[in-house]
């Protein structure tokens, strides 16, 4: 059995609750029910499921959070947030572990954080997705080329799937918006 | 009624059936849908996991448009609209936050106006009264599952118009219109969102249990008011047939489509023939249904 010390890890424990105290997540009213992950569609396939995701935080093992599986298959449906009968936003939570851990360069599932990357240059380029452009990036990004290719032709053929890119009237707000929001970030 | 109206990036690729039936329904109902000038993307699923200013800052800027024409904002995708709730929620909560925002879109945003899920608009703003009386062509016989997925209802912090569980908003609306609504337990199940196509081993099976139940439960078929959950049971069913060894037929919807319907549009002008099941069988048996 996995031994941790956990007087190693209070510096930890203390620096992510006032983290997620800070986003309005109080990491202490957590006691562990477990309602969370009965009520999670993918807590099958995680690693840690919801409610150990708290656990390790309260703990201060955010490392071992930050490495997971669990946060790059969560779909984000909001259900432990509706359910926890302590107001624990977990699937917050699970934002703010994703963010951390792509800066981190730890993302345990790569081309999660690759497709949201592909996704976003998409959008601070055309003002809308460029749903045909974004899936021919994503594909070379993660060398698979032939991933669901026959969805593409599947999709043109119903006019679901478009050559050009979407033209937005928007006088150039949306790369404003993207480039204002790097310059807070990176300071 | 004049609403501020945002379609979403969906509205002109994967989800045209949506727009062409919104707009048909608006007009027959009367509900005058401006269409922002210049709308951009809300981010969807992928600003939340990257930055949460710029998931913010995004959405805003569209509401901000809205606003300053002093409307509310009607969103069909249930995917939008939960990004819209969200920025709403948190500019109303917190002075700081709405100075950051402000500041990122280079606009004022105060939150004064309301986001307003295109289904609430109907069932709520419209009403089933008016939907009713619009009715030419009854879906009289029709078991249709409603589902919900999981913005339009989740979390209930954000104020939505429906409850978190078992809504029914657009089981009443589907009522108005003559059919019948079947009583299901996975009406706010989560579809599997975009794991279906970046995880699709875990992802696929939340759409086959979603199409398992409501085929037990004895629908004919499934609507929606989710681009996204629509792209994974409908365009992915065959996959789902394939790799879980299933049988599906089943049509799926916006429920615009089938209001549209109702009220005597083609099925081709509303663009039912860009689904991937086919649904002109049990549109067929409907007109029949009615005819009997
Ligand atoms: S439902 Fe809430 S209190 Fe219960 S384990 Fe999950 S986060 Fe903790
Ligand atoms: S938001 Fe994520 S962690 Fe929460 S229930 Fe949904 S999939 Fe699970």
């Amino acid at each position: 059995m996995e031994t941790v010390d956990l007087s190693a890890t209070l510096s930890t424990a203390k620096e992510w609750k006032e983290k997620l105290q800070a986003a309005g997540i109080d990491l202490s009213s957590c006691y562990q029910c477990g309602k969370c992950t009965a009520g999670c569609p993918m807590a099958s396939a995680m690693d840690y499921s919801p409610r150990q995701t708290v656990r390790l935080l309260q703990l201060g093992m955010a490392d071992t959070a930050l490495r997971s599986r669990t946060i790059w298959l969560c779909a984000s449906c909001e259900t432990c947030a509706t359910r926890c009968p302590r107001d624990v936003d977990v699937a917050k939570m699970m934002d703010i572990l994703r963010i951390e851990a792509d800066r981190a360069g730890v993302a345990a599932v790569p081309s999660v954080p690759i497709f949201h990357k592909t996704f976003l240059e998409s959008v601070e380029n055309h003002g809308r997705v460029y749903e045909m452009e974004l899936m021919m990036k994503f594909n070379m990004r993660t060398r698979k080329l032939f991933n669901n290719a026959d969805l593409g032709p599947k999709m043109m053929q119903k006019g679901k799937l478009h050559f050009l890119a979407p033209k937005v009237d928007d006088g150039g707000a949306v790369r404003k918006i993207f480039a204002r929001v790097r310059e807070r970030r990176d300071g | 009624m004049k609403i501020a109206y945002y379609p979403g990036c969906s509205l002109d690729t994967t989800g045209i059936e949506f727009r062409l039936s919104t707009a048909y329904c608006a007009s027959k109902l009367n509900l005058d849908l401006w269409e922002l000038p210049g709308w951009n993307c809300c981010g969807a699923s992928s600003a939340h996991s990257k930055d949460h200013l710029l998931s913010l800052a995004l959405p805003a800027r569209n509401l901000a448009l809205a606003e300053k024409e002093g409307l509310d904002m009607a969103v069909p995708c249930a995917a939008c609209y939960s990004r819209f709730k969200t920025v709403e929620a948190e500019v109303r909560q917190d002075e700081k936050v709405q100075q950051q925002v402000a500041h990122a879109i280079d606009m004022d945003y105060k939150a004064t106006n309301n986001t307003r899920s295109l289904l609430e608009v109907f069932a709520g703003g419209v009403g089933l009264e008016q939907i009713e009386s619009s009715v030419t062509k009854p879906l009289t016989g029709l078991k249709v599952a409603c589902y919900y997925g999981c913005y339009l209802v989740r979390p209930p912090k954000l104020g939505h118009f429906d409850r978190a569980e078992d809504p029914q908003s657009m089981d009443n609306i589907i009522s108005s219109l003559g059919g019948t609504p079947v009583d299901w337990p996975h009406k706010t199940e989560c579809c599997g969102a975009g794991m279906i196509t970046l995880s699709p081993n875990d992802g696929l099976p939340l759409s086959y249990e979603i199409l398992r139940v409501a085929e037990i439960c004895g629908a004919e078929c499934l609507v929606t008011a989710c681009p996204m959950c629509l792209m994974n049971l409908d365009l992915h069913q065959e996959t789902i047939n394939k790799k879980l060894k299933a049988n599906f037929n089943l049509p799926v919807f916006y429920f615009t489509e089938l209001m549209a319907l109702a009220m005597g549009a083609s099925p081709k002008e509303i663009g039912l023939n860009r689904h991937f099941v086919n649904p002109m069988p049990l549109v067929e048996k409907i007109g029949r249904r009615e005819t009997a």
